[in-house]
């Protein structure tokens, strides 16, 4: 072959192709990983992990903090992290093990228990702990170390996880259970995802055999009617109420009692339908006022005419009744909704509800879900489990800042003057002092915390004391 | 968990041909090698073991109704541990299918295949391999089809979206998703469709793309590649449904899966689950074309009617 004098060779010329002519796609990215609540709204790398192996791979070159998230079912900032990365586990929701004979059953910590609920079911399982909500992930139940309807009998999730895997940012995998690392195993379980990433766990489901619940709806006024059917249902596995914190005077504290057992008359165990309604729309934020939220509840309270009521019930309304409509916090706007969970010890229960109910009700910021319960005396192996032998109230506000956020305040220092302590998952509130002196074993729990990871909640109530951005020891 | 599944071999180190003598379409049936699971239960053939103890869960009652009474269908799946693949598996395992998983990355293997035996399938035998070696695709088919005593349905869900940008900087890059997406492809097809054709019956489902339609500034490396397997397998299917195999040409639109974890608008792209209901009742019917969601048959005519002189100036 001949070539002509001059011509360029092929390292000379420059096969490469020219940039782009093409307009960049406007910069934006994914909008930011939200909380239930909607508040606060941080930006935020998302990333996702499909298998176990992904992490901590996934955190090369991952400099500001990095933090495992599932479902973002947490009402505040335990579930975000403010320029930092987020690593989101739901693509890890593999099922490993089941064995029919004893319930146990070995899954991916990214799994959600309304996925867990689909696979137990029909083969005649059911969760030993529930929150009000299905669409939380085994990761985050771990994390948050939740508690539902059963509390005085079965103690909270973490009584019922049996071993699980924890990884830790410099690639250790630990075996974590009672008897293996029981330290990380305690710290793990109501540690808001700060010990380590856990790829899966293994739970024991407990046997059921119909879908149904016997139910049992009973009208009460006033805390000690409360307190008297509390008492009167220890044997009952089931227990919350439902409490209207917009009435005032001879309406005080009244609400309605929901009591409920597994049915022991073997019936039909299919699966659950996939819900079909999503909420469709944010409502302006003057919908949820004062008058729209008392009649509500007013509805509420006397769609039960009568004083008691009972009927056998499907498990999907009795556990999950917001389930059925899709992003319903989308109710409260863009502003979003602020949450409140107090546990108050027995010996100042009674007053305290009866005090906070009563800011509330003057405050005349509306609610209306609020829920109260006694827990029970159960120990939850969590460090930092947030369920105490008392009484608990959970609320709803939505955002309105001055006036929200001032009830909210007070609300935090009165708990923490009736010895009580708030909620990590449900919180975006309380103070760095407020937290310190509601878990006064955090520093115990900080000597497990991963030196890569934590979350806008730590940074808030913890961050400084450990040096910067709190990843420090 | 499984151990026994994490079997680091590859087909790799199999045999460079299996029969030096020249091209060959009848699939060898090789001795029982420690490089592949065998399906459990299966043991057709002699010299497998036969595990002994099912796992516990597959003795579980909670089997779908439309399972009862019906002969599980033998599924063997190439690309086990894509995400259309998987969320395929589960549904499967789900009505107690009887599966052959076949990947690169054991670790990942051995978690779809867990799954797949949690679930309820009635048996699982899986095989770490490297789908890119073609030398090995006809000891792994005969593993595999040995394995479960016959093939029912061969599922070819291996792919690789590459890198559009690097692919225009080099060949090699080109080459690499062209030899993923197509050449990989046509080898297992070509041994698999004799030995369908031969035995009357069986179903090659075959994951290709709407992106093969149209050559589009954004991505043609890999469109280029899905639309050589759309011809092929369009040809395949014109050949041998006379012979009672049903060959699938299937194209999914953009699906939420870890390969377009990257892509812009993902928000939008179809739901892995419902795409994988589809598929399941699709394969079954045995259909020639499916596009997946259905409404990607409306936008890729609308797409192949602009003319090119305007589609040029477009970025798509």
């Amino acid at each position: 072959m001949h070539y002509a004098v001059g011509m360029p060779t092929a390292v000379e010329l420059d096969f490469n192709p020219p940039p782009s002519t093409e307009a960049s796609d406007k910069a934006g990215g994914p909008p930011p990983f939200e909380s239930w609540g909607r508040y606060p709204e941080y930006p935020a790398e998302l990333k996702q992990l499909h298998w176990q192996g992904d992490y901590p791979r996934a955190i090369d070159g991952v400099h500001h903090g990095a933090l495992a998230v599932g479902m973002g079912r947490s009402y505040g900032d335990v579930c975000l992290l403010k320029d930092g990365t987020l690593l989101q586990t739901t693509g890890m929701n593999r099922l490993l093990d089941f064995d029919p004979a004893t319930g146990l059953l070995t899954a991916e910590a990214g799994i959600t228990l309304a996925e867990i609920l689909d696979f137990a079911v029909p083969r005649g399982y059911f969760l030993p702990v529930t929150p009000g909500t299905k669409y939380v992930t085994l990761g985050g139940a771990i994390a948050n170390d939740i508690h539902g309807k059963n509390h005085h009998h079965a103690g909270t999730f973490g009584c019922h996880v049996t071993q699980f895997e924890l990884v830790r940012s410099d690639g250790r995998r630990m075996l974590c259970s009672p008897t293996s690392n029981p330290d990380y195993y305690a710290a793990t379980i109501a540690g808001m995802g700060l010990t380590g990433v856990i790829p899966w766990a293994q739970i024991r489901l407990k046997p059921i055999v119909s879908r149904k619940i016997n139910y049992q709806g009973i009208q009460f006024h006033g805390i000690d009617e409360f307190l008297d059917l509390s008492s009167q249902a220890g044997n009952v596995e089931y227990t919350v109420s439902w409490v209207d914190v917009t009435a005032t005077g001879k309406n005080f504290c009244r609400g309605v009692f929901m009591q409920g057992d597994h049915s022991q008359t073997p019936a039909p165990l299919k699966p659950s339908p996939k819900p079909k309604l999503v909420f469709p729309m944010e409502l302006p934020g003057f919908a949820l006022n004062r008058m729209s939220v008392g009649a509500f509840n007013s509805l509420f309270f006397h769609k039960q005419m009568k004083k008691r009521v009972s009927t056998l019930q499907d498990y999907e309304p009795f556990f999950y009744p917001l389930d059925a409509v899709l992003k319903w916090n989308r109710m409260y706007g863009k502003r979003g909704l602020l949450q409140f969970q107090y546990a108050i010890p027995w010996e100042h229960a009674k007053e305290g509800t009866v005090a906070i109910l009563y800011e509330v009700a003057r405050s005349g910021l509306a609610s209306f879900l609020a829920v109260l319960k006694a827990f029970g005396d159960v120990p939850s192996p969590g460090m930092m489990s947030f369920p105490k032998p008392g009484i608990t109230l959970a609320l709803d506000f939505p955002i309105k800042p001055e006036k929200s956020f001032a009830l909210f305040d007070r609300l935090a220092e009165m708990t923490r003057e009736f010895g009580g302590r708030l909620y990590p998952a449900k919180d975006a509130r309380m103070t760095s002092a407020q937290f310190q002196a509601f878990y006064p074993q955090w520093e115990r729990f900080a000597r497990y915390k991963d030196p890569a990871l934590t979350s806008s909640f730590w940074e808030r109530v913890i961050g400084g004391q450990l040096g910067v951005k709190g990843v420090g020891r | 968990m499984n151990p026994d599944d994490q079997n680091p071999a590859s087909t790799s180190a199999a045999p460079a041909s299996p029969d030096p003598a020249g091209p060959e379409t009848t699939l060898p049936v090789p001795a029982s090698s420690p490089m592949f699971e065998q399906a459990r239960g299966a043991g057709q053939l002699s010299g497998v073991p036969r595990e002994a103890e099912q796992p516990l869960a597959l003795r579980s009652t909670g089997k779908r109704a439309e399972s009862a009474g019906r002969t599980p269908r033998k599924i063997l799946v190439l690309g086990a541990t894509s995400g259309i693949a998987e969320a395929c598996i589960r549904l499967w395992a789900a009505r107690g299918d009887a599966l052959y998983l076949v990947a690169r990355n054991p670790d990942r293997l051995a978690a779809v295949a867990a799954d797949a035996r949690t679930r309820g399938a009635s048996s699982v035998g899986s095989a770490v391999a490297n789908l890119d070696d073609t030398a090995g695709h006809p000891e792994l088919l005969a593993h595999a089809i040995n394995g479960m005593g016959g093939l029912d349905v061969a599922f070819l869900a291996m792919g690789v979206l590459g890198e559009q940008g690097q692919a225009e900087r080099s060949f090699e890059a080109t080459h690499a998703i062209l030899h993923t997406n197509f050449t990989a492809p046509v080898s297992l097809l070509t041994w698999l469709a004799n030995y369908a054709a031969q035995r009357h019956a069986g179903t090659l489902a075959v994951l290709s793309s709407v992106a093969g339609e149209r050559g589009r500034r954004s991505n043609y490396v890999y469109g280029s590649s899905k639309a050589g397997l759309t011809a092929f397998v369009d040809g395949l299917r014109n050949r041998i449904d006379r012979e009672g195999v049903r060959v699938m040409t299937i194209k999914p639109g953009p699906v939420k899966t870890a390969m377009t974890e990257a892509m812009k608008g993902r928000e939008k792209f179809a739901d892995v689950d419902a795409v994988a209901a589809t598929l399941v009742k699709a394969i079954d019917k045995g259909k020639d074309v499916v596009y997946v969601p259905g409404i990607w048959r409306i936008i890729m005519a609308v797409i192949r009617a602009i003319p090119e002189r305007v589609f040029k100036k477009l970025n798509l």
